[in-house]
């Protein structure tokens, strides 16, 4: 069987399968627009969250809140269970392609057997849709590949069962209610407002604006505290987190310019098309630090490419992220 | 980032990805990428750690201080924690398991089950490349 479903390539997991499902059953949404009212923007660092014994950089909020504030905001219906048994969960996978639904899973991207070998990591958050069954294999729309894929039973049940922090216990969901009038642009309004309230206001040292400003002084001190060699590691992970696989380019940062620039022609309000450029060149604020950065990582450094240096431009980076997003919320009032 | 600047950068991954930048219009378009230098770096980094960590461990098994199996778990990028609740059992049985005398006690049931969750045959799973 079957569904017939338009599969669209987007940056990021999440944000890719709620726009496709979304335009599925009527509400043709972009991932940008959708990142935008899930509130998606964000920035975190957390020197006691280690991964692989690095410390966590995070660029968008936590995984699973953009799809839940988007729905919410949007007065879309979902329907999500999750399973004990694996053999159940793939039954129930089954009876909804029957019935002709389109399914997102929540997968663990290491058993993913369509997945090169290179992006085949411990990751317990990955989206994707199941839209058909053929003989044993599964038809996917994984927004992170250009084209839909096909993934054999085995390999589609152990990935729904990963284990480890997060595990997605065969968490599946549909569509049940699409609203034929959203208020597109209340939810607009409401993503905007929680984005700037956690990147403007979030209590502590380590979220939103401040966060940045905090990662701009650990980074100063990398090669002092850490010395040269852990330093390029630490180094390597921040640069991951901003470019590795669904961020679109710059942290997200382009993502929600490109947000801000459909916001403008919903709300037909001029300003934040100025807003969205500035966000733009926020975001190549970000690729210039990723670039110095890949140089010290390849021992390459061009003059003046230094640790401090790097600290300048997050330092920039803050500055202007806190400046754009006051302006953003004078401008939605 | 401008449209025409979208890096092409080909990578040891080799997928495209969607990059958001500008067209000429000023308008925001979604572009395909195979890569980016710094990120390519970034990504090359963590696999040397990766393959380095793997490296160590055949040392280790050669020198008779590792079973086979951790060979396999840290080629799959598993821990002994993850790789205990994999197996559903307790993390210090998994961390006996990695040394070579309780490994080759073994049932063949518990063997089984590793292999399977590695997807390798149980001869496969008693050896490791040589530590060259």
């Amino acid at each position: 069987m079957k569904v017939p479903f338009q599969h669209s390539q987007s940056a990021h997991c999440e944000t890719g399968v709620l726009s496709n499902l979304l335009s599925h059953h009527g509400l043709t949404i972009s991932e940008s627009m959708v990142f935008g009212i899930g509130s998606g923007l964000f920035f975190g660092y957390f020197p006691f969250i280690r991964l692989n014994g690095l410390p966590l950089t995070a660029f968008r909020s936590s995984t699973g809140g953009i799809m839940k504030r988007a729905t919410r905001r949007l007065g879309v219906e979902m329907t999500w269970q999750k399973f004990r048994s694996p053999e159940k969960a793939m039954a129930a996978l089954d009876e909804k392609l029957d019935e002709g639904t389109p399914v997102g899973c929540r997968t663990g991207a290491y058993w993913l057997s369509y997945f090169p070998r290179r992006y085949r990591f411990h990751f317990n958050m990955h989206n994707l849709v199941v839209y058909g069954k053929e003989g044993e294999d599964y038809l996917i729309s994984d927004p992170v590949f250009p084209e839909p894929m096909i993934c054999p039973a085995d390999s589609l049940k152990k990935a729904r069962f990963a284990k480890g922090p997060l595990p997605p216990r065969g968490r599946m969901y549909q569509v049940t209610h699409v609203p034929e009038a959203p208020d597109l642009q209340g939810a607009v309004v409401k993503g905007v407002k929680e984005v700037c309230r956690t990147m403007l206001k979030a209590p502590g040292p380590f979220l939103g604006v401040r966060g940045i400003r905090y990662l701009a002084k650990k980074v100063g001190a990398y090669p002092k505290k850490l010395g040269e060699k852990k330093a390029v590691l630490y180094l390597g992970q921040v640069i991951r987190m901003q470019e590795e696989i669904g961020t679109g380019g710059a942290g997200f940062r382009f993502i929600y310019a490109a947000f801000l620039q459909e916001a403008a022609e919903l709300l037909g309000e001029a300003s934040l098309h100025d807003l969205s450029r500035r966000m733009t060149e926020v975001g190549d604020r970000w690729r210039d630090f990723a670039v110095m950065g890949g140089r010290i990582c390849k021992g390459r450094a061009e003059p003046g490419g230094t640790y401090a240096e790097m600290a300048g431009i997050l330092k920039d980076c803050a500055e202007r992220e806190k400046t754009l997003l006051q302006d953003l919320l004078n401008s939605i009032g | 980032m401008n449209k025409a600047n979208v890096p092409q950068d080909i990578g040891p991954k080799n997928v495209e990805e969607i990059a958001y930048a500008v067209d000429e219009q000023g308008r925001y378009v979604k572009v395909p990428s195979i890569g980016w230098e710094p990120k390519n770096t970034a990504n090359e980094q963590a696999w040397e750690v990766i393959e380095a960590e793997i490296a160590e461990q055949l040392r280790l098994i050669k020198v008779g201080k590792r079973s086979p199996l951790a060979y396999h778990m840290t080629r799959n990028l598993m821990t002994a924690g993850l790789l205990a609740s994999y197996m559903g059992l307790p993390r210090w049985r998994v961390k006996r398991h990695l040394k070579p005398r309780p490994f080759g006690k073994l049932p063949p049931e518990l063997l089984a089950r590793y292999a399977d969750l590695f997807e390798i045959s149980v001869s496969q799973l008693k050896t490791a490349p040589d530590a060259s």
